[in-house]
């Protein structure tokens, strides 16, 4: 609507676009909420019996003990699942995935790399991802759903033992689920640092705009 | 993937009992899932000031609850635990209790009898001979710890189920609740269902050995449907019933069910 169009300087000759719908929005939140309650309960239990030769500082835990920290991760579960499920369902149902996290490919990754090391990665569009920031979506995606699986699989290992041959064997699923973990928190170390040096795109994400 | 020696610090008992001792309940744990509301609690629960404690212990305890139900419902009696090659066995496969071995229960076979009671037709109790002579099976399962350390063991011994039928228990009842020897006086309950589940079994032997005093002498119940908390060693009595009688780390806060 041509007519509507606002002045404001700061949004330019273009009206405000939406730039992340509003259950983009909510479950990116509720998803965050669930992954940091998963990630300090998860650690609880890792401390339990750790894979290798270090455990994580008590500060950095949640639920207390071992049999607090299950309560959490088991809790926690149920809302990292259905908002995780409600979330690739809209994405794929929305079409969401297609337009937004595909094509991705090497020569545009690359590019999009080397741009962002020598900081000449613009973010002027902000409704277009970049190569770099599709890679990592849509890799994280496959995380999830890996860390998920491996994590029911643990959970389950006989019930769900389809899960645990997945991954080979059960100690070898707590090794997919624990490396998973750790490369969330990479992402989450990246996502957060570029989201505070884009102001404007953590704004998209709490009001839309 | 068994031979990972890190996985079961099991090399070293001294290593393997500070890790246990790690998971004992103290004090403030027990109060933690009593449910007070105090600031010690609080603390322990988030590190932080934010979230109430009574309220998110309530949450908690109701969740797991709720996860007690979608695993009865989940379990299928007929899925059976994978089996392994005896070449797959964990050596040496671990002590793991919440006390030293020197304090494991020292029980003379020829003084010990299986006490059983509740809702079954003969509460005769059992001596070791006596149940030795029921027929036995063996099989090789991988035992899961709580803590997530897994192992490969090899146990013989009788079908729960059968026991069950030949003591004329009412199967409909909802748990078999098993006492133990140890000290601070270890039960566990196990779900009907499971307890009926094929290889659920009355252990007396480890590796074709009779069960030694590290895995239980003289009875282990060994449930590979289960995690291992809920495969009682040193057992005296069982019970079936259809109370509820809560058991040693359950009371504590680990998830009833506690199914694989």
């Amino acid at each position: 609507m041509a007519s509507l169009t606002v002045t404001d300087e700061q949004v330019g000759a273009t009206p405000a676009k939406v730039i992340q719908p509003a259950w983009v929005r909510i479950m990116h939140w509720i998803n965050a909420l669930a992954m940091i309650l998963m990630i300090l309960s998860g650690w609880q239990i890792y401390n339990a019996s750790p894979l290798f030769d270090f455990r994580f500082p008590r500060e950095y835990t949640l639920g207390g003990w071992l049999g607090g920290g299950l309560l959490w991760h088991f809790a926690a579960m149920w809302l990292l699942m259905i908002n995780g499920l409600a979330y690739l369902i809209t994405g794929l149902a929305t079409g969401r995935f297609r337009k937004k996290l595909l094509p991705i490919t090497a020569s545009g990754v690359l590019h999009d790399v080397r741009a962002a090391l020598t900081f000449k990665l613009g973010h002027d569009d902000l409704t277009v991802y970049n190569y770099v920031q599709r890679l990592l979506y849509a890799g994280i995606i496959v995380v999830g759903v890996l860390i998920v699986l491996s994590g029911l699989g643990m959970w389950k290992p006989v019930q769900l033992y389809y899960l645990v041959m997945l991954f080979g064997d059960y100690p070898t699923a707590r090794y997919v689920h624990f490396f998973c973990m750790a490369a969330i928190c990479v992402f989450l170390v990246i996502h957060v640092l570029l989201a505070l040096l884009v102001p404007k795109s953590l704004r998209a994400m709490i009001i839309g705009r | 993937m068994a031979k990972r020696p890190f996985l079961i610090p099991g090399v070293d008992r001294r290593l393997l009992i500070k890790d246990s001792l790690k998971t004992m309940p103290d004090v403030t744990r027990r109060r933690f899932i009593a449910g007070g509301a105090s600031l010690g609690a609080l603390a322990l629960l988030t590190g932080c000031d934010v979230i109430d404690s009574s309220s998110a212990e309530t949450m908690l305890a109701k969740v797991s609850k709720f996860n007690d139900a979608v695993q009865a419902w989940m379990f299928n009696p007929d899925a059976l635990a994978p089996t392994f090659p005896e070449s797959a066995i964990t050596k040496p496969f671990p002590f793991n209790a919440y006390y030293d071995l020197d304090d494991a229960p020292d029980i003379d076979g020829k003084d010990w009898k299986l006490e059983v009671r509740g809702l079954v037709d003969n509460k005769k109790s059992w001596t070791l001979d006596e149940l030795y002579q029921l027929p036995q099976v063996t099989q090789i399962t991988r035992h899961i710890c709580v803590e997530g350390w897994s192992a490969i063991g090899s146990w013989t011994g009788t079908p729960l189920r059968d026991f069950l039928k030949l003591i004329g228990a009412d199967t409909r009842a909802q748990y078999v609740w098993f006492q133990c020897a140890d000290k601070d006086g270890y039960n566990s309950p196990l779900d009907m269902r499971s307890a009926l589940h094929p290889q659920t079994q009355m252990t007396f032997k480890y590796a074709n050995d009779i069960l030694p005093r590290a895995y239980g002498f003289p009875m282990k119940i060994r449930v590979p449907t289960k995690l291992g908390f809920k495969n009682p060693k040193y057992v005296v009595s069982m019970e079936v019933t259809n109370d509820y009688k809560g058991g040693y780390w359950e009371d504590q806060g680990y998830n009833s069910f506690s199914g694989s």
